[in-house]
């Protein structure tokens, strides 16, 4: 129990100048804690993400992590319009993304297919006009899920 | 290549991290568009972009991205050159295109990182 970590963060919405501040703050602890950079990275970017999507898509959020030697989970919650198909918000190049947006060189519709691709595993759970809720498991190293493992040989 | 030949190739002016411009980089990419930085780089040398807001620099953060050479004359505002200092990166712009300053650095040999 005690070498679980948890650490909460309030991300505000609509500022695109703070947002990453959380994934970063996460990577700064796991890289005292002697994490492999390797996984570091694919939690920060899959944690940034989820960041960016609730400051562009949803006014803000929550986020929790749970550091654990095994694995490291992110739980992005927010109160936003929610999506109505998960599937196609999953598709890779689908964006509802503002001008705005895309001028500071996002809305190519590729953070969920990325933060997929950087998860071992990845659960959507969303309600129009109540929420969206996003959760990322990522195994610190030797226990890497064998659907991952298969993947990259 | 050391930082300092990437410095004269693009006839660069360094806006942060001078003390590291004799660290080594062996990769590059040139992108406007965050989300595919964030998608398919693999390899951690230069990112080579047009864009200037915050978001770049937090984009290179996550990817550890330790050098960002703004094109064009483009310039990084204050925001992002406290951001840079704070995580030790380096900051140069280059008065050439996008275009031009990869062409370049491809022709020195600079491999490219995805
Ligand atoms: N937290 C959220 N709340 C409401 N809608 C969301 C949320 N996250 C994603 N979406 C919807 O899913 C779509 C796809 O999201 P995704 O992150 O893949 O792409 P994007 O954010 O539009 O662009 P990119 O991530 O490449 O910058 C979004 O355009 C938006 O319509
Ligand atoms: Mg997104």
């Amino acid at each position: 129990m005690s070498d679980v970590i948890r650490l909460h963060f309030d991300v505000a919405g609509d500022n695109l100048t703070e947002a990453g501040a959380a994934a970063g703050s996460v990577k700064k602890v796991l890289h005292q804690l002697g994490v492999d950079p390797a996984v570091i990275r694919r939690v920060a970017v899959a944690m940034y993400e989820g960041e960016i999507n609730m400051v562009i898509h949803a006014d803000g959020g929550t986020a929790d992590v749970e550091i654990t030697p095994e694995y490291i989970k992110v739980v992005l919650t927010d109160s936003g319009p929610g999506i109505k198909d998960i599937d196609l918000a999953m598709t890779a190049g689908y964006s509802t993304a503002t001008k705005r947006v895309r001028e500071m060189g996002f809305g190519a519709g590729m953070g969920l297919p990325n933060m997929r691709s950087y998860s071992d595993e990845m659960n959507i759970t969303s309600e129009v006009g109540v929420g969206t809720t996003v959760e990322i498991l990522i195994y610190t190293g030797k226990d890497r899920s064998p659907v991952n493992m298969a993947a990259e040989a | 290549m050391v930082l300092s030949q990437v410095k004269e190739i693009l006839n660069a002016q360094v806006i942060a991290g001078e003390q590291f411009i004799g660290c080594e980089v062996c990769t590059a990419c040139g992108s406007d568009l965050m989300s595919d930085v964030l998608a398919f780089v693999k390899e951690q040398g230069i990112l080579l972009t047009g864009l200037v807001n915050a978001q770049v620099v937090r984009t290179a953060e996550m990817m550890d991205i330790k050098v960002i050479v703004f094109v064009r004359g483009k310039v990084p505002n204050d925001e992002m050159v406290r951001m840079a200092i704070q995580k030790e990166m380096v900051l140069m712009s280059t008065g050439f295109p996008m275009y031009i300053a990869c062409g370049k650095l491809y022709n020195a040999g600079l491999i490219p990182g995805e």
